[in-house]
């Protein structure tokens, strides 16, 4: 019983940490066709931002909230990955809707400036940026309607940018001068420390937990239910919905496709954000964290079959369950006198190399047999 | 136009000044009779540039002391050294050509370079057929005996065998349990392979061995194989590379395999750098092997700490491969004022049995072109760096592992021409 609890749990663990990290992919690249490689770089950013309000909650000021940091870096988190995301979506995909092969080097070429960026930028400079971004996509969009609709609107949209950029030089200097750690640029791997409260295990009947993977499974559960009701209870999910099964047509019934696809790709790099969160508090936090994950995401997700959540949910915990079994094991302790060249069989894949290997060579045998994934999706890509 | 005549002016004036300081240039270098240039290669881009970098910094450092000090003297002429820096990518194609570049095109008398055993596998045919000269300066799993290559770094029996004798007989979990988790390529592997040995002949028990694929950072399945391997607690051989280290160690204390609990890590890629990087707070009372260590307290340690530290930064830390990196200019110099001459074919001659007081103590080139060295045993402490438990007298290096089924019973000795790379002992 406690054997397969822990087995069980484990797995769910494993699980976990890929379907956040894949969530937000299934959303872009499952809802919106649109095969995003700088995917891993966006939850990188995540990760940094983790990093950075870490930092920002050791000033004096902030010290007696420190032990909360982690809470408001998801917030943060998802909206720093959103904006990147957004202005990605503004800039380049949306030229290049209906041709993959395009958006699959545009996005791997913005994933490599991504990394360079946060080699030989300064933190601190990094995070002035991202501010301006923030308040110069959001100021224009709260002003009254009156000064939206008016022919000068543009000359306040400038005047906002301005106001951003100005905002964000302060912050950007600011920070540097009062935290030496961001004022250097730096190739080198940092470290989030989990909060106090969130180290060490936790006994649940009889068996010890890690916490900082039972926050990854609360954060995944959270970013899973949250993104279900969006896109089934809220208008704009209706409408996100509707654009993805059929996008002439929505068009003609009054639907901005424009504002669903900048909505549709903002949700889905705010979720590659909160994953960079999770996946910080397992590992360092380095250029190249994002690029250790991506093949993973695509691959839960063709797995699941791309456009249904809840296969990329299935497809995720059954690989790390699988994961789980094979690379430690398990099936040896759950059935010790096995014949003998079963349990060498056994003994050879039961270690995380050739799990691995073991995982992908299933995938590739149960594609040949179902080759679009486990929950086939009925309706219609993004088509030009 | 008046103020156009005036810049004129002033640009006459500069350039006369320019001409001036180059003049006074001329005359400090003319204390040097002529310069030699050698070439540096290691990675400045890439995942490894973290690592290497500080290789780069201290042969600079090394150079400059040397220079500083009057620079080369060979025949009664004096050579200011100069470097070239190349930049190796942390692709192993590149260090090779790179290799040749810098010796056909620049023609420099020797090369200091490498990190990763891939990189210095893709240069060592280089260096063989063109016969120029190698320093490595990185600890590595042996194994190879060139003739083109000399290795400051250590040997296992340098490292992990004094450090697998402590664990298993003086360690706080002494006469346990071994378990060895690494990175999956050579060196943990050939490293691994040793030690299995090297328990069995302890009388000790190796009860677990996995590998994570280089970039893996889920680390759930190895430890619920420590836990059932080692429900009671243990040894625990680490040779992770680079970041997968954060990974394990935080997930291990989070799933409760901490030294209070029983579990005792020995780490052979964890030096001062990682500390750093990796947070102390993860790895208190947990052990590393190492020839060098910052907390040396010996006035040679003392000054190429300070030393290193005054030219980049008083952030900076010195750990074992910067060590062995700046022991092997030093050698390189001394064995080509010995040898009177540049060529390569004497300097190597004259490079065996070169002595040099080195931060970690005296070293001395052996006939296998490695460096007997001290071994030290350290516990990571909550500052950061590493409380010195043991140190052995110098031990001698083995460039073919005794304990390793493939090469017991072999020995290297360049020195004598009947013996060479690989003999019977």
């Amino acid at each position: 019983m406690e054997l397969l609890l822990d087995s069980l749990f484990n797995g769910v663990a494993i699980g976990s940490v890929l379907l956040v990290a894949a969530l937000g992919l299934a959303i872009v690249f499952g809802l919106m066709g649109v095969i995003n490689l700088a995917h891993g770089e966006l939850m990188m950013l995540g990760a940094y931002t983790t990093y950075v309000t870490q930092l920002i909650f050791k000033l004096p000021i902030l010290k007696p909230f420190y032990n909360s940091y982690i809470i408001v870096s998801i917030f943060l988190a998802f909206i720093v990955s959103g904006v990147v995301g957004i202005l990605l979506e503004k800039t380049i995909i949306r030229k290049l809707y209906g041709s993959p092969l395009e958006t699959l080097l545009a996005t791997w070429g913005v994933s490599l400036i991504l990394q360079q960026f946060v080699r030989s930028v300064p933190l601190a400079y990094g995070t002035g940026l991202v501010l301006s971004l923030i308040i110069g996509l959001f100021l224009p969009t709260t002003f009254p309607s009156k000064i939206k609709e008016s022919i000068n609107f543009k000359y306040f949209k400038f005047s906002s940018w301005i106001f951003a950029a100005l905002t964000g030089v302060l912050t950007g200097s600011l920070i540097s001068s009062s935290i030496s750690k961001l004022s250097r640029a730096s190739a080198r791997n940092v470290d989030v420390t989990a909060p106090s409260w969130m180290r060490g295990q936790v006994e649940i009947i009889g068996t010890a937990f890690p916490k900082t993977r039972l926050m990854i499974i609360v954060i995944t559960l959270i970013s899973v239910i949250a993104i279900t009701l969006f896109l089934n209870q809220s208008a704009w999910g209706m409408r996100i919905r509707a654009v993805t099964q059929n996008r002439q047509m929505s068009d003609c019934l009054g639907i901005s496709t424009e504002k669903v696809d900048i909505i549709t790709f903002g949700i889905g790099s705010g979720l590659a954000g909160v994953a960079g969160v999770a996946v910080s508090l397992l590992g360092s936090v380095g250029p190249n964290v994002g690029g250790n994950y991506i093949v993973g995401c695509f691959m839960v997700v063709v797995l699941g079959g791309v456009g249904n959540l809840l296969g990329t949910v299935l497809a995720s915990f059954g690989i790390g369950i699988m994961t789980d079994l094979i690379g430690a094991g398990r099936l040896l302790s759950i059935w010790p006198d096995m014949p003998l060249p079963l349990s060498n069989t056994i003994n050879f894949f039961a270690t995380t190399s050739m799990a691995r290997v073991m995982i992908f060579a299933l995938i590739v045998i149960f594609l040949q047999f179902k080759p679009t994934g486990l929950f086939p999706q009925k309706g219609r890509m993004v088509e030009n | 136009m008046r103020i156009s005549r005036r810049i004129l002016a002033g640009l006459a004036t500069a350039s006369l000044a320019v001409t001036a300081t180059s003049c006074g240039g001329g005359g400090t270098s003319g204390s040097f009779d002529d310069t030699v240039t050698v070439g540096i290669l290691h990675s400045l881009s890439g995942t490894m540039a973290i690592s290497e970098s500080t290789l780069v910094d201290t042969e600079k450092m090394a150079i400059e002391e040397i220079n500083a000090a009057g620079g080369v003297t060979v025949g009664g002429k004096s050579y200011k050294i100069e470097y070239i820096v190349e930049d190796g990518a942390s692709d192993w194609p590149t260090f090779a050509e790179k290799s040749k570049k810098l010796i056909d095109q620049d023609g420099v008398p020797v090369v200091f370079g490498g990190w990763t055993s891939a990189s210095r596998k893709a240069m060592l045919p280089v260096y063989e057929s063109k016969d120029a000269f190698l320093y490595y300066p990185i600890q590595y799993e042996a194994q190879e005996c060139s003739n083109n290559i000399f290795y400051t770094g250590a040997t296992p029996n340098q490292q992990s065998e004094p450090a697998t004798d402590f664990m298993y007989k003086r360690s706080p979990a002494a006469g346990g349990d071994f378990f060895l988790v690494g990175s999956d390529y050579v060196f943990p592997r050939t490293s691994n392979t040793i030690t299995k040995a090297q328990v069995k002949q302890l009388g000790g028990k190796v009860v677990g061995e996995d590998y994570l694929p280089l970039g893996n950072t889920e680390v759930a399945p190895i430890i619920s194989k420590i836990k059932k391997a080692l429900p009671e607690g243990g040894i625990i051989i680490n040779t992770l590379n680079g970041d997968q280290n954060v990974a394990f160690f935080k997930q291990i204390q989070d799933a409760g395999i901490t030294p209070s609990s029983g579990y005792y890590v020995m780490n052979y890629s964890i030096a001062e750098e990682e500390i750093s990087t990796i947070g102390p707070e993860f790895l208190e009372g947990h052990y590393g092997a190492w020839n060098y260590m910052m907390s040396i307290d010996t006035p040679a340690s003392k000054k190429f700490a300070a030393s290193f530290k005054k030219r980049w930064g008083s952030d900076r830390v010195v750990a074992d491969p910067q060590e062995s990196a700046y022991n092997m200019v030093y050698l390189w110099k001394q064995a080509v004022e010995d040898a009177g001459t540049f060529d390569d074919n004497a300097v190597r001659e004259a490079l065996v049995g070169q002595k040099f007081d080195a931060p970690q103590g005296p070293v001395e080139v052996m006939p296998n072109h490695h460096l007997s060295q001290t071994v030290r045993i350290g516990e990571i402490n909550a500052e950061g760096g590493f409380t010195i438990l043991e140190e052995t007298g110098v031990v001698l290096p083995q460039a073919w592992n005794q304990k390793h089924p493939s090469s017991k019973g072999f020995a290297c000795d360049w020195t004598d021409p009947s013996k060479g790379e690989k003999y019977k002992l």
